[in-house]
């Protein structure tokens, strides 16, 4: 068995409005191994982020996260203060934001950007060291002329090269674990290839874990080891990657898979998933994925699916999952 | 059949505010005054039959959006023809382009901006008909709404809301209705499914293909995912920099992919369980600016097979077979 690097169990985000309470995450459980690289998956407003957000506390009023545990490096994090956590955000866990232009400070140029990590995790080293690093870094993310780009500003560098710099300031402190939520989603695809290919090369050189937030299921089936697919707030289902995508076993999952148009298919249509995900304020008692689903009967309606084990590793929130072959 | 709309050597360009003192440059012992601009369209020009769904497809900052917006006429052509049924409108008066903007519509990317926030659905909706008189009065404009409504999937009781009410999706159905309401036959797309969830993605292509089944218009479709190219369209073009480096049906292009670009492209969209249509390819460099646009063929500097000759002289189209063609002197 691999070593596990974070173990969330239970983890429930809930904002507390005036219209009423939203679960943005619900009781979600899961672990991830050293070096692993999970993907999360789901539509927009199925708790994926919140969800990694939860777990490094940025959660603002009027959200509040409870959690039963959530152990980090053989370490409860659950309780953390403010101080603590702040020495391991950055350090330990870092991000990767979907927006290049909005995570980094129009204001300093790259160096000091990076620069400014070293300073807060690294306090040992001196200038000259930084320097060296700052160097190290923009080059091991594919920026020519590293020592010259140190002074240039974010606007003077493309999407996919903001990028670049976003993922050398997410390595400065050498963390453990990346999170990277929709890491590409602003790029065009030949450049969203080239970052994810230097993502996985860096993890994997660097030994850290890596949880890839997306609602593309085909970057995840390119990029992770393990998938989770959430659906309003709960984990539906979650497996190996190619089990998920060749044999997948929640209806969601498969629906989601379907309505893909694929590359070398001629079809006329596509099948999609009827309906839209329900309001958050007002979920369906039951199954949330109910309402959509072609295969609910009247179980559905009243009583909540648990986690049925499918396959190895693999298991799915159905009462009529599709059994693994 | 004689083409709906024919674009002939389309350029398009945008100039660049600099200061005074900036567009001075020395050049050959002379201070010559240089005024410089983004080429955004060069030499663009592809036909349009009617009923026929045409893409084009490429990265951001290729110019396959302002090619549309210059075909539609919101921006006024630098130099080239666009014909729309024969007839000339790249150089006509506004007042002279109103029977041809009914007869063209757009459908915009992003579906919460192109809704005005202050109106009704059914305002939204009725306004276009009631200014270009497709309908004799307001209740004939009213049932028609109630009836585009349906056509799109929404209920007609939800007439009277506005549009944050309604989620993303029905929204771009909200703006599919409004492009319906003057009866066009010609509907430019331009990115209209790319800010939506994937399964509310393909709710929408198979509305806009029915549609097109039902109506009988032609698409230009502006895109970026090949995969969603490859579903609507019957033939396509990919652009790069401001020129379209290869052009064909939709079975052309997907399964005699010639251009290094094309390919290029093709080996960089992430499938799902599927194999790859080209292999993995090298890839380097990003999209050059379009400012100072490269001598010769605008691919050279990120292409594999470049050789001598694309670095100084800019490839013309060659045809491969009746209709497939590129530009790249690979094929010369």
């Amino acid at each position: 068995m691999q070593e596990k690097l974070l173990e969330v169990k239970n983890l429930r985000t809930y904002f507390h409005t005036f219209k009423g309470v939203v679960k943005a995450v619900d009781g979600i459980s899961f672990s991830l191994g050293k070096g692993e690289i999970l993907g999360i998956v789901g539509e927009s407003g199925s708790g994926k982020s919140v969800t990694c957000f939860s777990i490094l506390k940025l959660i603002e009023e009027p959200g509040k996260v409870q959690a039963d545990e959530i152990w980090f490096q053989g370490k409860d994090i659950t309780a953390a203060s403010e101080k603590e956590m702040t020495k391991i955000r950055g350090k330990d866990i870092s991000m990767v934001f979907q927006d290049p232009m909005t995570s980094l400070n129009p204001l300093y140029t790259i160096g000091k950007q990076i620069e400014e990590m070293l300073i807060l995790h690294e306090p040992q080293m001196d200038k000259d060291q930084r320097k060296k690093r700052c160097i190290e870094l923009l080059n091991a993310v594919g920026i020519p002329n590293a020592e010259q780009q140190l002074k240039a500003y974010p606007h003077q560098f493309s999407g996919g090269m903001r990028q670049r710099v976003v993922i050398a300031i997410a390595l400065a402190a050498n963390p453990k674990l990346i999170i990277a939520d929709e890491p590409t989603t602003a790029l065009d695809v030949t450049i969203q290839a080239q970052i994810l290919k230097l993502m996985k090369k860096l993890v994997q050189e660097r030994q850290a874990s890596l949880i890839l937030i997306t609602h593309d299921l085909a970057v995840v089936s390119e990029m992770v080891d393990r998938v989770i697919v959430m659906y309003c707030g709960k984990i539906v289902e979650q497996g190996p990657v190619d089990k998920i995508i060749n044999e997948p076993s929640h209806p969601y999952t498969i629906g989601l898979l379907d309505s893909i148009p694929r590359l070398r298919k001629e079809q006329d249509r596509l099948d999609f998933i009827p309906g839209m995900v329900p309001n958050m304020y007002d979920l369906p008692s039951g199954c949330l994925f109910a309402p959509r689903c072609k295969g609910c009967k009247d179980v559905c309606r009243n009583r909540e699916p648990e986690m049925k084990t499918v396959g190895s590793n693999h298991s799915a929130a159905c009462h009529f999952p599709r059994i693994d072959y | 059949m004689k083409p709906l709309v024919q674009v002939e050597d389309l350029v398009q360009e945008f100039k660049v505010n600099q200061g005074f003192l900036d567009s001075f440059k020395w050049k050959d012992k002379k201070l010559v005054r240089e005024k410089k601009a983004v080429h955004a369209v060069n030499k663009v020009s592809f036909d349009i039959y009617p009923g026929e769904a045409f893409s084009l497809v490429g990265e951001s900052g290729c110019g396959k959006s302002t090619t549309a917006k210059t075909i539609i006429r919101l921006l006024n052509p630098v130099s080239g023809r666009i014909y729309y049924g024969g007839e000339d409108i790249s150089r006509l008066k506004s007042e002279k382009m109103l029977p041809y903007r009914k007869k063209m519509q757009m459908i915009f990317q992003d579906p919460y901006a192109s809704l005005d926030p202050q109106k009704t659905i059914k305002s939204i909706i009725m306004e276009p008909m009631l200014f270009h008189k497709v309908v004799a009065n307001k209740k004939e404009a009213e049932e028609k709404c109630m009836e585009l409504l349906k056509k799109v999937g929404l209920r007609p009781e939800q007439a009277t809301r506005y549009p944050h009410q309604f989620s993303g999706g029905q929204r771009q159905r909200i703006g599919i209705a409004r492009a319906l309401a003057v009866e066009p036959e010609f509907i430019i797309a331009d990115e209209p499914v790319s800010a939506l969830d994937v399964s509310i993605q393909a709710q929408i292509l198979n509305l806009m293909m029915d549609l097109k089944d039902e109506y009988g218009f032609s698409y230009l479709f502006i895109a970026h995912d090949l995969s969603v190219v490859r579903h609507i369209s019957d033939r396509l073009g990919v652009m790069y920099l401001g020129t379209i480096v290869e052009m064909g049906t939709k079975r052309d292009v997907f399964e005699h992919v010639a251009h290094p670009y094309t390919k290029l492209l093709f080996s960089a969209v992430p499938t799902v369980g599927e194999e790859p249509i080209v292999p993995p390819m090298k890839m380097e460099g990003e999209i050059p600016n379009p400012v100072n646009l490269p001598q010769g063929c605008v691919f050279h500097d990120r292409c594999p097979y470049c050789k001598e000759i694309c670095k100084t002289v800019r490839p013309d189209f060659k045809e491969l077979e009746p209709g497939h063609q590129v530009a790249c002197h690979l094929f010369a």
